[in-house]
């Protein structure tokens, strides 16, 4: 077999690596290259370089170092028995890539994954070479994302977490059995364990010692995770429970929903019926419900799936209708923060204005609310919902409309 | 009327000096015809000059400042004099910043936001191509388009990130050059962009392979990065053919026979199906460990990262066992490492006990807690998990065999004795667990760090320490081979009812 040109192995192993959602380049240390001796910033706001057309952003360069692997995992494109072509690259290549691409402007940084060949600590072990090479050799002060393999040495993921802005690990399934029945190698406990294992070392980092000298930053801008949704029987209820889990757990800055999308090359385990976009749709409106609006998993999933006509926060006070309207210029904080169509800025913004005068119903718009959803819900100077809250056809107004189902 | 014309370059600096002194002299804002790089001709420039108000120097909070400076930055020409006639109104207190009811401030914090977005999408953009050069310094050029006059605002972050490089980012008003490491901006002479780079190639490689054609969304992909930027970008001449194809390939995708999973996978099922089933215990210390390590025996395995089996040496005379995993027990595996482990720590060592000479576990192995946002709010274990855990903790006591067990707290002394009941009147004593090895009942250290009260929290302090300082001398010290029995008086907290103690242990010995 003729050698694969770098063109080619990039084809193989971009293609391989999308999918895998996380694009995130923000947080972190901040870090430039104003002295001239290095290349590339990072911290603050990430930036998205490009949108593919499925609509996903570009901003790292996403790639495997390998698509060759051991390992059997149902969902993935890259199992071992999977009949896609291989390719693996060299450490100079990856290093040479991302160099090249980052003083193009084409990309934040690099976000690295594998295969796993031989064992977990040889693959880990190369994966580290690479950051360790740009950082060290190519003076590289981009973002670079990791993805841990969970049975690596300690001390390859101590090394790891120096280099890398972020670590993650993908839980891959929302239950462990379903994990045992798709990817019969890969261990639940171990991954938590794992995941456990970067926590303790991100909070070690960030104690000062005694003499008050800051330790190296491990991993500083967190970790994150990925569920694939779909691709077994479990719930919304049972997915969202899990992320509320791994939140209080291990401090993740994300856990990214992947809805099982057709691969070349599937296996027969799967599900012949992909699941909507929109489950995964929904899945992150609940997850940044749960996080930032102080929702409660039983409240948004009670009958296990989402609906999918409205959203999580909508759905709610449609079923909840007795705690509205809620009036904008008295209601707590929490209240304002579940009325439908007020985001956590508009609600911020309301609490900062109504200290100095009565807010009225034209206000609400130039504060950003979106007064189609927030109108049956609210009591505002110059506005009462009247029986608007509790009227029958309120979630007609808001769900698609009835779709005639054919008859042949 | 008085016209005031700022230059192309240093714009919004010649504003603000122009503005300050305009309102210094007392200047109206509608006697100013604000205009950039050349005069208008406007009609009413000679026009009279409207009677001047009273001079003041202009006060503004700091984040007024910064919005007000990015919404210069804005396309629209009437935004110098909007800001100017803001900034008085501001300094004059007849307006509040940030009052969205106010159309002017309305409008200049939603011309700030779109600078702001312009120069973000500039970041996000700008595509360099390579330049030959004859110098160390590597060089780069771009051309871009952006939709407000923004370069200024903008280009420092490129001097921040490509530190190393020489480059220079052309548009069509002005350009910027980073040369030896200053910025530089001049007004655009020549608008050509720069030649093909080839690595242009491996990116459309990169973009095309990226792209998953199972979910097309071309509304979500336009909405953030618009036509409009699309001529200046390498990968854009791809987009309109990958849209095409995609239903093809997703299509072909789905019709694919999925593959048959291999003989291996049941293999490798039936061996994890295996390595799950309980076995009946028997072995080592540490094969009990390894079992406990897969242990469903109730539901609190699910939440928790792991068990957190005990530690120490098999044949230690003292054992402690505490009431389940913490926080940090639960994420590092070991028993004993969080704050209350500390307390815990400190007492053994100021009991004169080796900490590595004695056995500490937890009657309950796993952590059970509520999630509460990033953090995990402690839950007291109920009976049915602490009798689950006790084949366990059973377990542990066969194969150790101490000579004295600690109970810290209620749930351990539960677990040990049958009931939790009525601690802090038992507590200093010395009971018997069911097959009679001595238990000494005591506070656990968490219950202690609980107490609000700092007298309190001495004063169990005080008495938990006592309580080890017994075990210590009952256990003999922790040391294998020690003498059990030999209570002096004055190690012991002054309390009547150690006479019952001691009776009760040399019963249970």
């Amino acid at each position: 077999m003729p050698a694969r040109t770098l063109s080619e192995k990039l084809a193989i192993l971009s293609d391989a690596a999308k999918y895998d959602a996380s694009c995130a380049s923000s947080g972190g240390q901040r870090r430039d290259s104003r002295d001239g001796k290095g290349l590339g910033s990072s911290g603050g706001s990430g930036i998205c370089h490009a949108y593919a057309p499925d609509g996903r952003c570009i901003s790292l360069l996403k790639i495997l170092m390998t698509n060759f692997c051991i390992y059997d995992c149902a969902y993935c494109v890259n199992r071992a028995t999977s009949r896609v072509e291989r390719a693996r690259f060299s450490v100079e290549e990856v290093v040479k890539l991302t160099v090249e691409f980052y003083r193009r402007n084409y990309i934040e940084g690099l976000f690295l994954s594998s295969g796993i060949i031989r064992s977990p600590d040889d693959t880990m072990a190369d994966m580290v070479r690479i950051a360790r090479t740009l950082r060290e050799q190519e003076g590289f002060r981009g973002y670079i994302h990791l993805k841990t393999i969970p049975d690596a040495a300690p001390e390859l993921i101590d090394e790891a977490g120096r280099w890398a802005d972020r670590l993650s690990i993908n839980v891959e399934m929302p239950t462990e059995a379903g994990l045992n029945r798709l990817a019969p190698e890969k261990d639940a406990k171990g991954i938590r364990k794992a995941m456990a294992e970067v926590r303790l070392r991100r909070e070690a980092s960030r104690e000062a010692s005694y003499t008050g000298k800051r330790k190296a930053r491990f991993a500083p801008a967190g970790q994150s995770t990925q569920v694939i949704v779909g691709a077994d029987a479990a719930d919304d209820h049972a997915i969202l429970s899990q992320s509320t889990n791994l939140y209080a757990n291990y401090g993740l800055s994300r856990v990214y929903y992947s809805a099982f999308s057709p691969i070349p090359d599937a296996s027969k385990v799967l599900p012949l019926a992909r699941p909507p976009l929109l489950r995964e749709h929904r899945l992150y409106q609940a997850d940044w419900l749960l996080r930032f609006y102080g929702f409660e998993v039983g409240e948004i999933a009670s009958r296990g799936m989402l609906d999918l006509d409205v959203d999580p926060k909508l759905a709610w006070a449609l079923e909840n209708r007795a705690a509205f309207p809620v009036d904008v210029n008295r209601a707590a904080k929490e209240m304002l923060l579940r009325v439908p169509g007020f985001g956590t800025k508009t609600v911020q913004r309301l609490l900062a204005a109504r200290r100095h005068r009565t807010l009225r119903y034209e206000d609400l718009a130039a504060m950003g609310a979106v007064m189609k959803h927030a109108k049956p819900f609210i009591v505002a100077a110059g506005w009462s919902p009247r029986g608007l809250t509790d009227a029958a056809a309120l979630r007609a107004r808001f769900a698609p409309p009835p779709e005639q189902l054919s008859l042949f | 009327m008085r016209e005031v014309v700022l230059p192309v370059i240093g714009t919004v600096a010649a504003w603000r000096r122009e503005a300050r002194a305009l309102a210094r002299a007392g200047v109206r804002p509608e006697a100013v015809v604000w205009s950039v790089g050349a005069e208008t001709g406007d009609l009413f420039a000679g026009g009279p000059v409207a009677p001047a108000a009273e001079g003041r120097e202009l006060r503004l909070p700091r984040a007024a400042i910064e919005t007000i400076e990015s919404a210069l930055c804005h396309s629209d020409p009437e935004r110098f004099a909007r800001a100017y006639a803001t900034v008085l109104r501001l300094t004059d207190g007849t307006v509040r910043w940030g009052d969205r009811s106010d159309p002017a401030i309305r409008r200049i914090l939603h011309q700030a936001k779109a600078v702001r977005r312009d120069i973000h999408k500039m970041h996000a953009f700008v595509r360099f191509r390579e330049l030959p050069s004859d110098r160390p310094r590597r060089a780069f050029a771009a051309w871009f388009e952006p939709e407000h006059p923004i370069v200024e605002a903008a280009t420092p972050f490129f001097a921040r990130r490509f530190g190393d490089m020489d480059w220079l980012i052309a548009t069509p008003s002005v350009t910027a050059r980073f040369i030896g490491g200053s910025l530089t901006f001049t007004e655009t002479l020549d608008a050509a962009p720069p030649p093909e780079d080839a690595t242009e190639d491996l990116w459309r490689t990169y973009y095309a392979s990226i792209f998953n054609p199972a979910r097309l969304m071309v509304r979500a992909m336009q909405s953030e990065m618009p036509k409009k930027y699309w001529k200046n970008l390498p990968e854009a001449r791809l987009i309109s053919e990958l849209i095409r194809e995609a239903p093809r390939r997703a299509a072909e995708m789905q019709a694919a026979l999925p593959t048959e999973p291999p003989a291996r996978r049941a293999q490798v099922a039936r061996e994890m199906a295996r390595r799950a089933e309980v076995v009946p215990v028997v072995g080592t210390l540490e094969e009990v460990k390894a079992q406990a390590d897969r242990c469903t025996r109730c539901a609190l395995h699910g939440p928790a990262t792991q068990t957190v089996f005990g530690e120490g040496p098999q044949d230690a005379a003292l054992m402690f066992v505490g009431e389940q995993a913490g926080d940090t027990e639960d994420l590092s595996g070991r028993p004993f490492v969080g704050p209350a482990g500390q307390v815990f720590e400190t007492a053994l060592q100021s009991a004169g006990v080796e900490c590595r000479g004695v056995y500490v576990t937890n009657a309950v192995k796993h952590f059970k807690f509520v999630p509460r946002g990033k953090r995990r709010i402690h839950q007291r274990p109920d009976a049915g998990e602490v009798e689950a855990c006790r084949w366990w903790l059973d377990l542990e006591r066969r194969h150790v065999r101490p000579r004295l067990i600690v109970a810290l707290g209620a749930t351990a002394c539960a677990a040990l004795t049958g009931s939790g009941k009525d601690l802090l009147r038992r507590r200093g004593r010395i009971e018997a667990a069911g097959d009679g090895t001595p238990v000494l009942v005591t506070l656990h250290p968490a219950y202690i760090l609980r107490l609000p009260d700092a007298a309190q929290r001495a004063a169990a302090l005080a008495a938990f320490r006592a309580d080890i300082a017994l075990a210590a001398e009952a256990g003999g010290g922790g040391q294998p081979g020690g003498q059990f029995g030999h209570q002096d008086q004055h190690a012991q907290p002054a309390d009547h009812q150690q006479h019952e103690g001691r009776r009760a242990a040399h019963d249970g010995a």
